[in-house]
């Protein structure tokens, strides 16, 4: 089978954001960039399934030339080939998904797996809108339900299942108070949530296999995409500042500072 | 007059989700700064009991579809029914608590009416339909304030940001509607399987207890209240060397390392090796008999007093909180 | 001149980094405390191509340039220079036969490597003969078509588990460094003994023993090289492992400025972090500017090896600065730590006691200089 999968460049997790004082963005002097991890566990799902079941792994990714950087990662990882989209400037959700169901078109994939949100924007929505845009069914959050180094975890059958005949998927979803199973005719898809995998590291082998793969560039205009932004963002904003810790006078105090002002409970 | 219509959510018992509600006070919100009419969907087998529980809280209408094939949650099936109704009313604003069907719903929602939408909304400014919604990005480090350029605008709510709606007012019309047949769902649900909540992981936990020396080795409130919030428990080194507990639960330097949304530190005086293995949580609460103890200056929140009698207390209060 | 890493660069650092940190790292300690082998650390490394770096692609290897070498390793010391070491001891004891041996030995002593986990060690030093190399009194006497060894080698790192030795002896003892003649041992023939694990102060991971050969034959094909051609092979083999050996002090360094910059920022004394007093910031400071110094050198005496070029002078610069620094630099993380430096709980004092090999393998502090002197004066 054929899978899409995507590797969007996003600020390492571990790096501070900052915003700039003008509230235009954050701070990029010394940031490191990232394939973002909800992608890299995209990746390893799409490896694995073709693993299992022969085929081929395309990663795509949006962004200027440095894109490079991730999509060469995911060749590394083991993908077999990267599609290149050559875009430099804002782009929102319905932009990426725009372009997507373009790629999407193009390769004819059985499934295409993305991460469920990329850690930057965190809104969580392209999977979502290029499965209606497709006509297609989707399974968010994919998942697993126990600590992966539990021994119920190790004997576990994949969150992912493709069905006999290679014309189903069985997800199993990670959602409110449980794990939800679907089953989607393929093709379909699939957005991955933390807990789906461990992705496999990038081997040394693989790195310098994957400069020879191919990554095929394609560009907005000549998929017919407008990806005018119709979301903006007007300002950036540091959260408030954690206050200084205080010393409440009984439980009630700290039960009631739990709930409304940490809203951890 | 323009519509904010907020999108209910029946849970897989039956009931209604109570995040909701919070939905609900968040399209309120909204509607009075849009100077709209407040309206909810509700999609389920069978509508009409979660729709009367909701005519009362503040909606001008509450739209109750019922069909068959809304038994189960799927997108598929339920974003159609949604978009239809938001156009048929011309809905400015559709909106719904974010969810894991919130996150899964509104996105595909969004799509059917080639709207711009914006997730885990923390506030509302503007008039009009000139609304600028704040939410937040990098996982919280940056609080952005966005704005949609489409005709219809979608949006989830983060719950803790907005209070659950109360009864009052005018009691809104329930309205029947028969949504239209989807065409062919794709997708079929399998089943659903509630995670009975064991003592999670300490390194995965959402909330962590630990004790330290004084509990004098004695355990049973840690784990009560543990269970209670459904926590792991962890625990110093003091009373990981004293052989109260075992080595597994140590938090700290040569222990594990924890950074749960909330950590309560019962008993720990919190010398730097155990700060090492808690100090990235979230929000960190002290409970200690020495008003002087090191961990109170990096509590968020700090109570003063024996644990044998605070613990209990705690433990109903947080219970009649839920 | 061009300091910016290429996006392969990038990709393998990051790769050896992960490894470090999520491998490597949780078990240091571990493998500090118990001088145990860390097989299964070494084992993954092996299947993520973190062994034989310095294998060209010809001989099965991934083709790596030196800089890439360094780079990579520089990760692996920082999580642990222990297991650094016993990581990058193949390459030592390849070096010798891909720098003197022919097509036919690099086929046979070298590419086997590349294709399943295997351990070859190096050994040069004896009991007697530490930096003084010309003394060596293990000998290979010439029987037909076999060499007969005899005598000892010490400090053999990864020698208990190595199933292949390349082993510098005289066919002359008075032709002292002239004599010097390099051969591969194949396994564990007759008259072989490997000795008991050292109990080592620092780096207690890698493995260490002595191995002593008495009538031990070796056929003649495993000569590499000419007789008396061994001292340059030797020579050159340390001018290539001088930066890996500079690399993981430099990599132990910064995992000791790191500690110590995380703990100055949370060890409160006075009513405020330690980290905003200035006696603490200069020793900060101080770590940081000698890091980068470090790092600099041996880039540049990695890169002269890739351009082709002697790097004799440079590479001895690096290996002693950096060997130095490491010490150093981590006797002042622990300085910073205060009583809990001191403490096996915190990991700074085993930084400070695996730094101070590196002060003495490979060439000595003072053989380093001894070196540096020669080429300036020459």
């Amino acid at each position: 089978m054929k899978i899409l999968v995507t590797a969007k460049r996003v600020e390492d997790p571990e790096s501070k954001i900052k915003v700039k004082p003008d509230g235009t963005g954050i701070v990029q002097e010394g940031l490191k960039y990232k394939i973002n991890p909800f992608d890299e566990i995209a990746v390893e799902e799409g490896l694995r399934l073709v693993a299992k079941h022969g085929g081929e792994v395309v990663v795509v990714s949006i962004g200027g030339k440095e894109v490079h950087e991730q999509l060469r990662h995911a060749l590394a990882m083991g993908a077999h080939k990267a599609v290149w989209v050559n875009h430099t400037g804002p782009l929102d959700q319905m932009g990426v998904a725009g372009l997507l169901q373009k790629v999407v078109e193009k390769e004819k994939p059985d499934l295409v797996i993305l991460g469920k949100q990329s850690i930057d924007d965190d809104q969580n929505q392209v999977g979502q809108y290029l499965a209606e845009w497709l006509g297609w069914g989707q399974a968010t959050f994919a998942s697993k339900a126990e600590s992966f180094d539990s021994e119920n975890e190790k004997n576990k059958v994949p969150a992912l299942v493709v069905g006999a005949d290679n014309k189903t998927v069985r997800v199993v979803r990670e959602v409110d108070g449980g794990l939800a199973t679907v089953e989607c005719q393929l093709p379909a898809v699939v957005t991955t949530d933390l807990r789906l995998n461990q992705p496999r590291y990038a081997s040394l082998p693989g790195i310098m296999k994957a400069k020879s793969k191919p990554i095929e560039e394609l560009i907005p205009a000549g998929l017919g995409v407008d990806v005018t932004p119709k979301l903006t963002v007007t300002k950036m904003s540091a959260p408030p500042a954690r206050k200084a810790g205080i010393k409440v006078p009984d439980v009630a105090t700290l039960v009631e500072k739990l709930k409304t002002e940490a809203k951890v409970i | 007059m323009s519509i904010v219509l907020i999108v209910a959510e029946q849970q897989p018992d039956g009931a209604l989700r109570k995040a909701t509600l919070n939905a609900l006070s968040a399209g309120k919100a909204l509607a009075e700064k849009s100077g709209a009419e407040l309206h909810v969907v509700v999609l389920a087998k069978d509508a009409s009991a979660i729709a009367n529980e909701l005519k009362d809280h503040g909606v001008k209408a509450v739209h109750a579809g019922s069909a068959p094939h809304f038994e189960h949650y799927i997108a598929e099936a339920f974003a159609p029914a949604i978009a239809e109704l938001a156009q048929n009313l011309h809905a400015d604003f559709v909106g719904m608590a974010s969810t894991s069907v919130g996150k899964d719903l509104m996105p595909r929602v969004a799509a059917k009416l080639k709207a711009a939408m914006a997730s885990d909304v923390m506030k509302f400014e503007g008039s009009g339909t000139d609304i600028t919604f704040t939410r937040p990005m990098w996982a919280g480090n940056v609080i952005a304030e966005v704005k949609l350029a489409t005709p219809v605008k979608v949006f989830t709510v983060r719950t803790t940001e907005f209070p659950p709606a109360q009864k009052g007012g005018a009691p809104g019309e329930v309205k029947a509607f028969t949504p239209a047949a989807p065409g062919e769902v794709k997708t079929k649900f399998v089943d659903f399987k509630e995670v009975k909540s064991a003592r999670p992981q300490l390194t995965e936990a959402r909330v962590v207890v630990s004790g330290g020396r004084g509990t004098k080795g004695d355990f049973k409130e840690i784990e009560a209240l543990a269970d209670v919030l459904g926590a792991a428990v962890g625990a110093s080194r003091a009373v990981v060397d004293a052989g109260w507990v075992p080595n597994d639960l140590q938090v700290g330097q040569t222990g594990k390392v924890v950074a749960p949304e909330l950590y309560i530190a019962v008993g720990i005086s919190g010398a730097i090796q155990h700060l090492a293995g808690m100090k990235g949580s979230k929000t960190i609460v002290a409970i200690n008999k020495d008003p002087e103890a090191p961990i109170f200056q990096v509590a968020d929140y700090g109570l003063v007093g024996d644990l044998f009698k605070v613990l209990p207390e705690l433990r109903d209060a947080i219970k009649a909180a839920k | 001149m061009d300091f910016q890493l290429t996006d392969e660069q990038r990709a393998l650092q990051e790769t050896a980094r992960k490894y470090a940190r999520e491998v490597i790292r949780p078990k240091a300690a571990y493998y500090d405390e118990t001088a145990q082998f860390p097989l299964d650390l070494i084992e993954k490394g092996f299947e993520l191509g973190l062994l034989n770096l310095a294998v060209p692609a010809e001989y099965g290897g991934l083709g790596l340039s030196h800089l890439d070498g360094v780079i990579a390793t520089e990760e692996l010391a920082w999580g642990c220079a222990g297991v650094a070491t016993s990581m990058i001891a193949n390459d030592l004891a390849l070096l010798p036969i891909l720098i003197g041996g022919t097509d036919e030995q690099k086929r046979r002593f070298v590419t086997p490597f590349t294709k399943e986990l295997k351990f070859a060690s190096f050994g040069l030093t004896e009991p007697g003969a530490g930096s003084d190399v010309a003394g060596m009194s293990t000998t290979l006497r010439r029987e037909g078509d076999h060499y007969v060894l005899n005598g000892q080698k010490q400090f053999i790192t990864n020698g208990e588990h190595a199933s292949q030795y390349t082993v510098f002896a005289t066919t002359d003892r008075s032709k002292r460094h002239k004599g010097i003649t390099c051969v591969v041992i194949e396994g564990r023939p007759k008259g072989m003994t490997v000795g008991k694990h050292e109990n080592k102060m620092g780096q207690r991971a890698s493995n260490t023993v002595t191995l002593t050969f008495e009538d031990v034959r070796v056929p003649v094909e495993n000569r590499i090289g000419e007789e008396g051609e061994g001292f340059r092979i030797a020579m050159e083999t340390l001018d290539n492992s001088r930066p890996l050996t500079a690399i993981v002090a430099t990599g132990i360094a910064r995992a000791a400025m790191e500690h110590a910059i995380d703990y100055a920022k949370q060890r409160q004394q006075f009513g405020r972090p330690i980290a905003e007093f200035q006696g603490i910031q200069f020793m900060l400071a101080d770590m940081g500017m000698q890091i980068q110094a470090a790092r600099l050198l041996t880039y540049q005496s990695a890169w002269m090896l890739d351009q082709g070029q002697k790097n004799t002078l440079v590479s001895s610069y690096a290996k002693s600065f950096a060997a130095d620094m490491a010490m150093k630099v981590t006797t002042d993380a622990v300085q910073v730590f205060g009583g809990y430096g001191y403490m096996k709980e915190y990991p700074v004092e085993k930084l400070m006691r695996d730094a101070k090999l590196i002060q003495i393998y490979e060439g000595t502090s003072q053989v380093q200089r001894i070196v540096i002197a020669r080429e300036l004066l020459r």
